[in-house]
């Protein structure tokens, strides 16, 4: 035992090795049931479920109802609910697939393949879904209607609008450069996904010397050396260990042959191209940053938590909750409308049933995330790990075989489950 | 006589058919400590609220320093240097402590992120002051005691440099060694030229720390008492009997 003496000595209560790297039960107990969710098929699909194939649609698959996890956790922080995220990114996706098929070509005249096409898209869409959001949550934050009656109704309400702009016709194809948005159209390779990975594990490293440094500086008490190097070599292995398998799944060799022919190539004898990591999985790490940044390190989110812990609270400490409320459901629909690109990209087109119960799986991705329905808690990083063990739940019954009908009754036991679990925990760690 | 740092004028506000305040009027001068008594539900708190922007008057009118103000919210009432410790604490209870004492009023770092070590620091300065047994910086403000709680609120209403300071019962969960504390404060702060109104049931309390005590009874002003003038029973009897003193002299 060599350094076990804590900077304070109010703390002289000597920890286990285990205790000393402070991690989040939580957030660990989350990773082990993916884990032994992903081993579990594995076993039972032969190898199938973990191979870097499988890994990368998987990632792909999560991407859009992630997104909307994440801004979910923030509505369901300040007490409140949106039913109405799968209508919306139905009405923003069938907002941005008519743009590109005949609204732009026919009052801008701009064809399918100009490269403004997909940005002009995307930017009204996301303008149409940032809108919608703060509509709905005017009327939550300053017409006091509860948000479960506004989303209900913008459930309904959106949905149909969809509908209406596309006369209920699947539409497509999408544009090409829209299309890389999707997943499998639109990847790093490997050598910037290595370059991606690099400064990843870079960045996770300074932003752990650096809480570090802050700590020491103002005299706070500090974890030991080592625990700090454990968990820097964790981080570092995980980002690493996510790269390399999304590097190792290879393009199909006729896939690839099809892509040299239409450069007018002819493919080398022996290539071997990986795809690496997908923009639309970049797309959301990128969302899970900045959100968690948001959710610690700035006035808005630390509102959003005060908020949701007691509301009055906020309200006399001059926190303008109404208008915090509008913001909030604004970023909401901001965030649909990112996923519409995405989940549209994906499938190549519009369909009329896109984004249908997303509702259901984004708020049981949060819930299952440890986001508590009483408000006042809830993690960026929780909700999209929810979501992963939603998607791995789903993918892996499929592969295994299971019957439709069974599968969304695991589905929705898992999520009264999980909710069960969080409650026992929290009463165990005493935290509300 | 110095201008009043605080005359609230004829205020009234009703709860659908109640009428919780019912044309009342105080004031506060520099360095003067006014208590404000009353049996439960006598309006004292919603009288104060008019002053720290929760809640809005149906009529009357406050000055501050002599000039008419209308304070519509809680942040216009700060920015008047008017600071409340409310009856309900008023804290987040999932935020640390730090985070309650800045709440609407966060340090920032240069790239305008909220700076919790700054802030964590300054914390721990101030409580070192208030109660130096607080040590529950890193947990939720629910994980805390009741009179650790009452602790944080006070922090908060005295860090930021108050002119008006409104107590609404602020030692209710105290043990005597803090409430001693507190009474400390008062004092300190009040020779520093600070205006407080304090809310409290304690008449000896009262009688200890105050120059002048407002009477509510039902909504309504009974009467405001120079301390030196009477005793514990008045006052008593002022709360009780809704009678004022010097009327029945
Ligand atoms: N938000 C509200 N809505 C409706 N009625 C209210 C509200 N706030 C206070 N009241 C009523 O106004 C009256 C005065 O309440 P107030 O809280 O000011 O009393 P108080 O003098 O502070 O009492 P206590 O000593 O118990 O704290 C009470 O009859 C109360 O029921
Ligand atoms: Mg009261």
């Amino acid at each position: 035992m060599a350094d076990t003496t804590s900077p304070t000595a109010a703390t002289v209560v000597t920890k286990s090795k285990f205790q000393e790297l402070e991690l989040d039960l939580r957030l660990l107990g989350m990773i082990g049931a993916l884990v032994l969710l992903c081993i579990g098929f594995n076993l039972m699909t032969d190898g199938r479920f973990l191979t870097p194939r499988n890994i990368f649609n998987l990632s792909i698959q999560t991407v859009s109802v992630a997104i909307m996890a994440c801004g979910m956790v923030f509505i369901i922080v300040t007490r409140h609910i949106d039913l109405s995220v799968g209508a919306l990114l139905a009405t923003c996706s069938a907002i941005m697939a008519m743009l590109q098929t005949q609204w732009l070509p026919q009052t801008l005249g701009l064809g399918l393949g100009n490269p403004m096409i997909w940005v002009i898209a995307i930017v009204l869409g996301l303008v149409a879904g940032t809108a919608i959001g703060a509509f709905q949550g005017w009327l939550v934050g300053y017409l006091t209607i509860p948000a479960f009656i506004v989303t209900l109704g913008g459930f309904l309400v959106w949905r149909n609008v969809a509908w209406y702009l596309t006369d209920g016709q699947t539409i497509g194809p999408l544009d090409a450069n829209f299309l890389k948005l999707g997943g499998i159209n639109g990847t790093l390779g490997t050598t910037w996904s290595w370059v991606l990975g690099a400064v990843a594990a870079a960045a996770a490293v300074w932003a752990l010397v650096n809480a570090r440094r802050a700590k020491v500086n103002y005299g706070f008490p500090t974890k030991p050396v080592w625990a700090e190097a454990v968990m820097a070599t964790i981080s570092v292995g995980a980002i690493l260990g996510f790269i390399a398998t999304l590097n190792a799944y290879t393009i199909p060799e006729r896939r690839l042959e099809r892509m040299f022919e239409a450069r007018g190539e002819i493919m080398p004898e022996g290539l071997i191209v990986g795809y690496g990591v997908p923009i639309s999985v970049l797309l959301l790490l990128a969302v899970a940053l900045v959100l968690t940044v948001v959710a610690r390190k700035t006035r808005f989110g630390r509102y959003i938590f005060a908020t949701g812990g007691n509301p009055d609270a906020a309200e006399l400490s001059g926190i303008n909750t109404r208008w915090l409320t509008v913001k909030v459901f604004a970023l909401m629909g901001f965030l649909c409308a990112l996923s519409a690109v995405v989940a549209s990209a994906r499938l190549a087109n519009h369909s009329n049933d896109i984004g249908t119960l997303d509702e259901l799986r984004v708020i049981a991705a949060a819930v299952i995330g440890g986001t508590a329905l009483a408000g006042g808690s809830g993690t960026i990083y929780g909700a999209i790990l929810g979501a992963l063990i939603m998607q791995a739940l789903q993918s892996g019954m499929a592969m295994v075989g299971v019957d439709a009908p069974f599968q969304n009754i695991v589905v929705g036991s898992v999520l009264v489950l999980a909710v069960l679990l969080d409650i026992v925990y929290r009463k165990r760690v005493g935290v509300k | 006589m110095a201008t009043p740092l605080v005359e609230m004028k004829d205020i009234s506000i009703s709860f659908g058919g109640i009428k919780a305040v019912d044309h009342v009027s105080v004031d506060l001068y520099p360095g003067e400590v006014v208590g404000l008594l009353g049996h439960n539900g006598a309006g004292k708190s919603t009288l104060i609220k008019i002053l720290s922007g929760a809640y809005k008057a149906d009529a009357g009118e406050i000055r501050v320093n002599g000039e008419k103000v209308e304070i519509h919210n809680p942040r216009e009432a700060r920015d008047l240097n008017i600071e409340t410790i409310y009856q309900t604490l008023a804290l987040a209870d999932n935020l640390d402590a730090a985070s309650n004492l800045f709440l609407g009023r966060e340090l920032i770092t240069p790239m305008g992120l909220i700076d919790d070590a700054a802030m964590e620091a300054e914390c721990r300065k101030i409580m070192g002051r208030l109660n130096p047994n607080f040590r529950k910086f890193a947990e939720p403000v629910s994980a805390l005691s009741g009179g650790q709680r009452q602790s944080v609120a006070i922090a908060r209403a005295v860090y930021f440099n108050a002119k008006i300071l409104i107590m609404d019962e602020p030692t209710a969960a105290l043990g005597p060694h803090e409430t001693q504390m507190v009474s400390d404060l008062i004092q300190k702060l009040k020779a520093e030229g600070i205006g407080i109104f304090l809310i409290d049931h304690d008449v000896h309390a009262v009688m200890e720390l105050c120059d002048r005590a407002s009477v509510m009874k039902n909504g309504e002003l009974v009467g405001t008492v120079n301390i030196d003038e009477v005793t514990d029973d008045d006052l008593l009897s002022m709360i009780i009997l809704g009678k004022n003193p010097a009327a029945a002299a």
